[in-house]
């Protein structure tokens, strides 16, 4: 199992896990915000849409479809 | 940076790409690169569940891979190319890889069409929440619609009940007869898998509507249009996606000629550029069993492997007629055309709206007046929509295809 933050709440995934679905999984739907505001969520799963654009360890902008969880990563979403 | 040198560079682990990678490997002398942005290779049909490939087929190819000296690079966008190089960005930095010969096996993404509701978080591609499924999204009880056209939605809905989710409806845009004709014909199509699963799924006992789309979604429900009436469904989740579109950026950067929105290629899948071939759905949208075939011809081709490549032709052949088939059966109906409203986002990258894009006569005009397309993904959802919506066809494409961090540049 793999535990990592996301806005700074533990959470416990199988390994293996995106990063999209680990947010899913934690009840957030909010991914990022849209240039007007509108909160977004992944959306094509695959790396093309860049809709479930994150914050990952302090780097913005990672597609959270294609990073695969590890332990003690941070998330920060809806920013 | 990082340079590589490879004999036969592959951009694309998917069907086509494993195919094309184990082919070359025939000719011993050859240097093999695959390189994917996704992090487990096996593409979108094959895609790995929690890191795991499953399908059989992709672990026979893994294992011919394993065996031979194939390079195998995951999470690196290609998004430049210089010279005979092209220029990817990898978690740990830049790379150039320098090839003799190239193989494009870029595959396809979803169509998605907008609707007033589309950009809601709850709102997804249908091959998408598979995707983030097989990538450990839990939707155990959750109650789902899918809802669009093409064979995927079958797909989907199969894997997401399996998955414990709870499939309230699969509504399909096209007409009974196209779906009727289409059936009949399968019985001579390479592909058993739309007849299998559609007979499971109304096993299963799963709502399946025909001449049936939505209309709009908010966070509780879906309304969908069904023979003039609309329907509110509720739901969890909404998942919709209208067939697929070919991921030829990278073809069109090279300056590869492409035709009707697909990359033109030779008997031997060779481009217009001597040296680039292409395989799988780039070249025409006739899921796995064409990319299979076509890789493995790009594959022996690209490696001087003539008499293999030419003993495949005759399969070929097969694949082509089913991708036509699927076109003609999932055509997109023309009410689709008029779900947005004039305040719905169709470029959701940079939030342009319908009606700020109306006054415009083509896409690059509306680039200027608007931002339509020039967000991160780069046109590649809302182009499909517009090139639908209003015939816009003549999106550009200039490095970098993806954004990369300016110091990969």
């Amino acid at each position: 199992m793999i535990t990592l933050t996301i806005n700074k709440i533990s959470i416990t995934v199988d390994e293996g896990t995106t990063i999209a679905a680990a947010i899913l999984n934690a009840g957030v739907t909010a991914f990022r915000k849209s240039v007007t505001g509108e909160p977004r969520g992944a959306v094509c799963g695959m790396g093309i849409c860049f809709e479930c654009r994150v914050t990952i360890d302090g780097i913005a902008h990672q597609r959270s479809c294609n990073v695969i969880a590890a332990d003690g990563m941070e998330v920060v979403t809806d920013e | 940076m990082n340079k590589v040198t490879t004999d036969v560079l592959i951009v694309g682990g998917g069907p086509a790409g494993m195919s094309a990678a184990v082919a070359a490997s025939g000719n011993d002398d050859v240097r093999i690169t695959v390189v994917d942005d996704n992090p487990r290779i096996g593409g979108q049909i094959w895609r790995a569940e929690l890191g795991k490939l499953k399908s059989v087929e992709a672990l026979e190819l893994l294992a011919l891979l394993d065996q031979q000296w194939i390079t195998l690079v995951n999470n690196a966008s290609v998004f430049s190319n210089d010279g005979s190089s092209v220029l990817a960005e990898t978690p740990s930095g830049r790379i150039q890889i320098e090839y003799k010969s190239l193989i494009l096996a870029t595959g396809a993404r979803e169509r998605l069409l907008p609707f007033p509701g589309w950009t809601l978080p709850n709102v997804l591609g249908a091959a998408g929440l598979q995707a983030l499924v097989k990538g450990g999204l839990d939707v155990q009880d959750k109650r789902i619609v899918v809802a669009g056209t093409g064979p995927l939605l079958l797909v989907a809905a199969e894997y997401l009940t399996s998955k414990g989710a709870r499939i309230v409806a699969i509504c399909e845009q096209t007409t009974n007869k196209k779906l009727d004709r289409f059936a009949l014909g399968l019985w001579r199509s390479p592909s058993k898998i739309v007849q299998g699963i559609s007979l499971r799924s109304k096993l299963r006992g799963i709502p399946y509507y025909r001449n049936a789309w939505v209309t709009k979604a908010d966070l509780q429900s879906v309304t969908i249009q069904h023979f003039g009436q609309t329907t509110d469904i509720e739901c969890d989740m909404f998942a919709c996606g209208f067939h697929l579109v070919p991921n030829i950026e990278l073809a069109q950067l090279l300056g590869c000629e492409v035709a009707d929105g697909f990359v033109s290629v030779d008997d031997y899948q060779q481009t217009s550029i001597s040296d680039v071939y292409c395989a799988g759905e780039p070249t025409s949208i006739g899921g796995v069993e064409a990319a299979v075939v076509e890789g493995k011809i790009a594959g022996f081709a690209a490696t001087g492997q003539i008499i293999e490549a030419n003993s495949l032709f005759r399969a070929r052949k097969k694949t082509t007629a089913f991708a036509k088939a699927l076109d003609q059966a999932f055509e997109l109906r023309d009410e689709l055309k008029t779900l947005a409203a004039s305040s719905t986002i169709v470029c959701r990258c940079e939030d342009v709206q319908y009606g700020k894009l109306t006054d415009h006569d083509d896409f690059r005009m509306a680039k200027l007046q608007t931002r339509c397309g020039m967000g991160a993904c780069q046109g590649r959802i809302c182009g499909a929509a517009v090139e639908f919506l209003f015939g816009w066809k003549d999106r550009s494409v200039r490095p970098p295809i993806f954004p990369v961090k300016m110091e990969n540049l």
